[in-house]
């Protein structure tokens, strides 16, 4: 939490010295903004008002779409490419950022206003050493030379505890990882101690055990230097650790805004509430003894060489919902891969019914691949683009079940009827069709194989806390109905509790531990599992101060 | 050993791999050459005997294989053979070797080549960056649309426009770069000035349109906004941030441009009348010189494939994930 009242010790800033806290630092009114897309101009920010003040946290929520992120680049007096600043005034310490020219503006960014993205892996340049990119605007804006710059990189990355602060600036962005290079950037917003910082989605792309780390370092490091933040993201947990008081946006409008306390407890607007309700969705848990697929005793390798499975043991109960929780690089896709025939398992089976599956994808039967289908995470790239959305329903259909003509066309509708699209979008290509409504289009594709598992692979992550419970609500409800098994790959704890029955923890290519939800979710943990479920952000705003405490 | 080493050694193996299998493909598609170079010389009188007897001393009475098989022999140790001109019905020989027909002419193609390249590769560079540091502005649209007409033309077109311009009307440059082994360096130059210019014209808009490809391609890459964000400038995005990254598809065009500066330029040797590898592989056809036209095109083959292994290299060396591995 960002009270403002209790840094009183650590105000080493020297962003300050032209300013108090508490002035008005930004002040937008009535902006609006425009984005170019399908050949036509469309209002994305219809005219939001914002006050920051020196020292203050604002967090910024939202779906996608909601225009935050544009609304946080507008704050620099950036519009990005396709994008323009219609009307209304960007002030920044009193300087007009919409009347500003390029070069005035440019003077202000990475020395004033500094902006960490979302995805660091991406953001940073894979050519340059990351110390030299720390420090590129700070050493070009005249703020320190290079060499005090570097030596202020260094304390900064100590201060994120970075490991190696010393020559972790020598590497260069791929050689480190995620949340390391996602601190990094904390480092290189903060290199020239700005007044400002635009923080847009900086945890959304990591696991939640290192969300955890990235967001105390962000939050010690914003407190300490008494530095302005807006903090953009979707995910209300997280804001509700970081920011003094939160503003809601929807369709380019301001929903609300209040102190972060007061907007947890008592949301004003419909809308509010329904975002914090989603959080609520849960499935009580079932089980079953009849076992559709079991996983026993794989080990699997990719390359032959690089071995990521260790003796993985995982039973799938008919009819029922088997998560599979981890953060990246535990091995869950890889085990999605061997039950799908994709990656062939060095040693054990994968059975099915009963019946040992062949090891790899072209040894399996029709019948064999029909019965087991497979959902993934971007949707968008699991579609051709090319094709019309009746085209990627029909071919599993036509593959599986020599459908043609009007019994195909009967069946694509049912399915749409079934996933609740309507029969409009039988001819649409999948550019048309919203990230959620895309999503809903893949598992008509994997229905109409008319399968007895799927497997799940992320299959919500993408997608907006609203659209994701939609999506999980339609899960459910066709497993009620059809009697599917889901295997469901997640790193989201709370999709967790709305959809399983059984949980599998992964860790490092070897499963911690499987039993029913209601046991792995409770004490006695494995080391492993506390770790995890204690760094899913709670939408308490102590949350994150009292995980700090106990662990000290 | 660093393990870009390894990468570079086993791009290097394969080159000399298709090398090989070119030399194949060079031996066999000669084999199919109609006609028959005893016929050629000897004429329609020559008796059977002289015939056979001539074919035998050539070594064209044995077998493919065999004969295949003797030249790549010779070649890997240096020897491209004896031309099969100079010899004549009479008896008297006054064959010369391949490498002393060959040597002088790649010498003057490879001067020509490299006079084009000095000029061409950094003027398409400078272009292809500037023009993508103010794309779609009056500057890129002039740079594009000139550069594209004079890839339009043939070269020969280009060559005699330059002839008429700049060796007739305006200039008094020499129209044929007629130069021999004695020729002084600067008197070399100044002779070649138009074919390389020729040359230039024809190769510069493929790069600068690359360059510029490339560096555009990056721009709407995170890291480029990133840079902006950071309060970079508009050159220095391009120079520190963009270019870094667009070496690799760069290398490459050079690359290519670079290779044809060598292999595919007999047409301005014609127009300029100018002594090099391309003329006389095409001379040596048209006689069914057979160990010319071999190492000729061995020659063109290995100038292709070291081009390109070097833009592999420098795209290998260029990318730090495989320069500094994790």
């Amino acid at each position: 939490m960002m009270s403002t009242d209790n840094n009183d010790t650590k105000n080493t800033g020297s962003a300050d010295e032209n300013g108090q806290k508490g002035d008005i630092l930004l002040e937008m009114r009535d902006v609006h903004i425009d984005g170019f897309s399908d050949e036509k101009w469309h209002h994305i920010v219809k005219g939001v008002d914002l006050t920051l003040r020196r020292g203050e946290v604002m967090g910024l929520i939202g779906e996608s779409g909601a225009g935050k992120s544009t609304l946080g680049l507008a704050a620099m007096g950036f519009a990005q490419p396709g994008c323009k600043i219609v009307s209304g005034t960007i002030k920044f310490d009193g300087m007009e950022l919409t009347k500003a020219s390029e070069n005035e503006k440019r003077a202000l960014w990475g020395s004033r206003i500094a902006y960490v993205a979302q995805s660091a892996a991406a953001s940073f340049n894979p050519a340059h050493r990351l110390i030299d990119q720390t420090v590129e605007s700070t050493v070009n804006s005249g703020i320190r030379s290079l060499e005090e710059a570097q030596a202020d990189a260094r304390t900064l990355y100590a201060s994120l505890q970075l490991p190696d602060a010393e020559n972790i600036g020598d590497r260069y962005p791929h050689q480190v990882s995620g949340g390391q290079l996602q601190r990094m950037m904390t480092a290189m917003a903060m290199s020239s101690r700005p007044d400002l910082i635009i923080f847009d989605e900086p945890t959304t792309a990591l696991d939640v055990t290192t969300q955890v780390e990235v967001l105390v370092a962000m939050r010690d490091i914003v407190e300490r230097f008494n530095t302005a933040a807006i903090y953009i993201t979707h995910d209300l947990a997280v804001v509700a650790q970081m920011a003094d008081f939160i503003k809601v946006l929807r369709y380019g409008n301001e929903v609300e805004e209040a102190e972060t306390r007061q907007m947890l407890t008592a949301p004003k607007e419909e809308y509010t509430k329904s975002l914090w309700s989603v959080r609520a969705l849960t499935k009580p848990e079932e089980t079953s003894d009849d076992v559709v697929i079991e996983i026993k005793n794989v080990d699997a390798a990719y390359g032959g060489s690089v071995k990521v499975l260790h003796d993985i043991n995982i039973k799938l109960p008919r009819g029922r919902t088997v998560a599979v929780v981890g953060e990246s690089g535990s091995g869950k896709s890889t085990t999605a891969r061997v039950i799908t025939g994709l990656l062939p398992p060095m040693t054990g089976e994968v059975q099915f019914n009963g019946e040992v599956l062949p090891k790899a994808l072209k040894d399996r039967s029709k019948d064999q691949l029909q019965r087991i289908q497979m959902i993934y995470q971007m949707a968008d790239t699991a579609m051709n683009p090319r094709h019309t959305i009746a085209e990627i329903i029909g071919r599993p259909l036509e593959f599986y079940h020599d459908l043609s003509g009007k019994a195909k066309q009967d069946r694509i509708l049912e399915l749409l009827h079934l996933i609740e699209l309507d029969q409009t979008f039988y001819d649409r290509i999948p550019s048309e069709l919203s990230g959620g409504q895309k999503q809903r289009v893949c598992i008509a594709r994997a229905l109409a194989a008319e399968p007895d598992v799927i497997i799940c692979d992320e299959v919500t992550s993408a997608l907006d806390q609203i659209v994701q419970e939609g999506i999980l609500q339609l899960l459910l409800r066709l497993q009620r109905e059809l009697g599917i098994s889901y295997l469901f790959i997640t790193h989201d704890i709370a999709t967790v509790q709305a959809i399983s029955d059984e949980i599998v923890v992964m860790y490092q290519g070897a499963v911690v531990e499987q039993g029913l939800k209601s046991e792995i979710m409770s004490p006695p943990y494995p080391e492993y599992t506390q770790l995890l479920l204690k760094s899913v952000p709670e939408m308490d705003p102590d949350w994150l101060t009292n995980l700090v405490d106990d662990r000290l | 050993m660093h393990p870009i080493l390894g990468t570079v050694l086993q791009r290097i193996l394969l080159g000399v791999v298709t090398l090989f299998f070119v030399s194949l493909i060079i031996f066999s598609a000669i084999e199919f050459l109609p006609g028959d170079f005893t016929q050629a010389v000897l004429g329609q009188a020559a008796t059977e005997e002289t015939v056979a007897a001539f074919r035998k001393e050539l070594g064209l009475d044995q077998p493919a294989p065999v004969r295949y098989m003797e030249w790549i022999q010779a070649v890997m140790s240096g020897d491209l053979g004896t031309s099969f001109s100079g010899r004549n019905a009479s008896g008297i020989d006054r064959s010369r070797s391949v490498v002393d027909l060959i040597e002088p002419r790649l010498w003057n193609t490879l001067f020509l080549a490299a006079m084009a390249a000095i000029v061409a590769v950094p003027l398409a560079l400078f272009l292809g960056i500037t023009a993508a540091l103010y794309r779609n502005s009056v500057y890129d649209r002039v740079v594009n649309a000139s550069t594209l007409t004079t890839i339009s033309f043939p070269e020969f077109f280009v060559a005699y426009i330059l002839i008429l311009f700049m060796s007739q009307l305006w200039f008094d440059f020499p129209a044929i770069a007629s130069v021999n082994a004695e020729t002084p360096f600067w008197e070399r130059v100044y002779k070649c000035i138009l074919p390389a210019l020729t040359m230039t014209l024809v190769i510069v808009a493929h790069m600068m349109r690359m360059t510029r490809a490339a560096i555009i391609n990056l721009l709407a890459s995170p890291y480029i906004e990133m840079a902006r964000l950071k309060g970079i400038s508009k050159s220095q995005v391009i120079l520190r941030h963009a270019l870094p990254n667009a070496w690799a598809p760069i290398a490459t065009v050079i690359a290519f441009n670079l290779a044809y500066l060598v292999v595919g330029v007999v047409v301005v040797e014609v127009v300029f009348v100018y002594p090099g590898i391309g003329q006389l592989m095409v001379n040596s056809v048209t006689t069914r010189d057979i160990p010319v036209v071999q190492a000729c095109a061995l020659i063109f083959a290995a100038t292709y494939i070291i081009l390109n292994l070097i833009a592999d290299i420098i795209g290998i060396v260029t990318n730090p994930r495989l320069l500094h591995p994790r």
